[in-house]
């Protein structure tokens, strides 16, 4: 089969406007609120208006129809509605460039909004074919993962904390982070289990918010507010063996993740020593370890030992969700860390920026694995 | 007593499991083409594209190959249990299956541990299986 040279698309899409709001709880106000409030920021960010806008992909907004309606939107032409799934950030920002490059859309809106805090979402519980022996939520997935990891490769909860060490010394810097307090590893260790062999401090944290992106193409985003963030490449693989369980057994998604990496970085034309800093969907801390290992930043099973050892600090080898990511910014699926991407590639994170940050790689590691570098 | 755990809600497809439970025998479908065993069920062989299938007992024989401690409660009906376990265990035929391990505690299960089925009844209808430690194992 003959597919589009990955390369010919380089640098041909661009982030032209970033807008998020505070993450928290905010029972005053519910997804739609939060994501209409982000998309007007994001629009000030790229000095557009709404009537700019002729694409719109929602994301965990009930209606696309009552969204669009809500905010006055005319003219829109492109648009689609993603389910809740946190993969589902990166998959928006593919569908959105494929949009751009094939003419549908000029100027594409991208708005998440997520009330789960004030809903009280506990992301467990109903009926599932599991839910006879109790086995439910997101979490003991990748705690069973996570135990597995351990058997196979030695991986200590202690190599572990360090993840979450990391990313809280990051979000003590940001200022719209959750939690800002650092904490020790010793603390991780005393923490209480949720799903052993995991940690309330190895679990996102969920709360309100909205982030929205506003996409172009390059020739458009040169006339705009702020430097474009150009989309330099792309690309996902699936894996759905197993996926009763979650992944196929010892897999913790490698081989899809792999044929990301195979496929990114040649699209790229920049190697893994060329990326500044590393945005890691982190829903759980293992999460972060599997997708090092996928994307080859370090060997297989050593991912232990690697984030032990301070590689993912700001100034470690690959600084990691210098927000601070999922676990102490705020679980907002991706799309923060994507709003983080730009922000560090326009040099606009103050205290936590990455010096001379030019390429930052995007990466998720779910049934759908995706990976996006963006450069500046 | 009453039973307060999630029943099972049985599908099209998951409907013979339980019924198989019910009747203490766990079985899980084949494929009649190419001998494919495979768990959740489902209308197809998902390694040949077959529609032959059929249901058959397995030996209730496997192994732990992972297992969590659940210290959250997700389920009233566990409140009396937590901290209660949940092991992924690898049947002998190759199909996995999320369970419970009783007879032990959690302390004590452990990776490759042999284990074997034991059916708990839970109400009329529906009977639980789950797995002990293989005898002599």
């Amino acid at each position: 089969m003959d597919f589009l040279d990955p390369k010919s698309i380089r640098d041909k899409i661009c982030i032209v406007g970033v807008g998020n709001t505070k993450y928290g709880n905010f029972p005053e106000t519910d997804a739609y609120g939060l994501g209409a409030e982000a998309l007007k920021n994001a629009l000030d960010d790229a000095g557009l208006r709404l009537s700019d806008l002729d694409g719109l992909v929602v994301n965990r907004i009930p209606s696309y129809e009552r969204f669009s309606e809500m905010i006055g939107l005319k003219n829109q032409r492109f648009g689609f509605q993603l389910p809740a799934a946190g993969r589902m950030s990166a998959l928006s920002v593919m569908l959105a460039a494929a949009a751009l490059l094939t003419g549908q859309a000029s100027y594409v809106g991208l708005v998440y909004g997520n009330n789960g805090r004030s809903v009280r979402d506990y992301y467990g519980g109903g009926d599932s074919l599991w839910s006879p022996w109790g086995f439910t939520s997101p979490g003991a997935r990748h705690a069973m993962m996570f135990r597995r990891h351990m058997h196979l490769y030695g991986t200590t909860s202690e190599q572990l904390a360090h993840v979450g060490v990391t990313f809280r010394k990051h979000a003590s810097l940001n200022p719209n982070a959750v939690m800002q307090k650092p904490y020790t590893v010793e603390d991780h260790q005393n923490s209480r289990f949720i799903c052993e062999p995991l940690r309330l401090l190895d679990y996102c944290l969920i709360n309100d918010g909205g982030v929205a992106l506003i996409m172009t193409t390059a020739d458009r985003a040169r006339h705009l507010k702020k430097p474009p963030v150009y989309i330099r490449a792309m690309a996902r693989a699936d894996t759905y063996t197993d996926t009763s369980f979650y992944t196929p057994l010892d897999d913790f998604w490698y081989d899809a993740l792999q044929q990301v990496a195979r496929e990114i970085y040649p699209a790229a034309g920049i190697s893994r020593d060329e990326v500044n800093a590393l945005m890691i969907y982190d829903n759980f801390s293992p999460t972060v370890l599997f997708s090092l290992e996928g994307m080859g930043f370090c060997p297989r099973g050593e991912s232990g030992p690697f984030v032990a050892d301070g590689n993912l600090g700001l100034d470690g080898r690959c600084p990691t969700n210098t927000s601070g990511g999922h676990l102490s910014e705020s679980y907002m699926q991706g799309w923060a860390l994507i709003v983080e991407a730009v922000r560090q590639l326009r040099g606009e994170c103050g205290a936590r920026q990455v010096k001379n940050c030019e390429v930052v790689q995007y990466i998720c590691a779910t049934p759908i694995a995706t990976s996006i570098i963006f450069r500046r | 007593m009453e039973y307060t755990k999630p029943l099972p809600k049985p599908d099209v497809w998951s409907r013979p499991f339980w019924e198989h439970a019910k009747n203490g025998v766990l079985a899980t479908q084949a494929c009649v083409k190419c001998g494919h065993r495979f768990f959740p069920p489902g209308p197809v062989c998902p390694s040949c594209y077959s529609f032959e299938l059929e249901w058959k007992p397995v030996s209730g024989k496997g192994k732990v190959v992972s297992w969590v401690v659940f210290h959250q409660l997700y389920y009233k009906g566990f409140a009396d249990e937590i901290p209660y376990n949940v092991a992924l265990v690898q049947l002998d035929e190759g199909p996995m299956m999320y369970t419970n391990i009783v007879g032990i505690p959690n302390e004590q299960i452990s990776m490759n541990m042999p284990v074997e089925v034991v059916f708990e009844k839970a109400t009329d209808e529906f009977t639980i299986p789950k797995f002990k430690p293989q005898a002599g194992g």
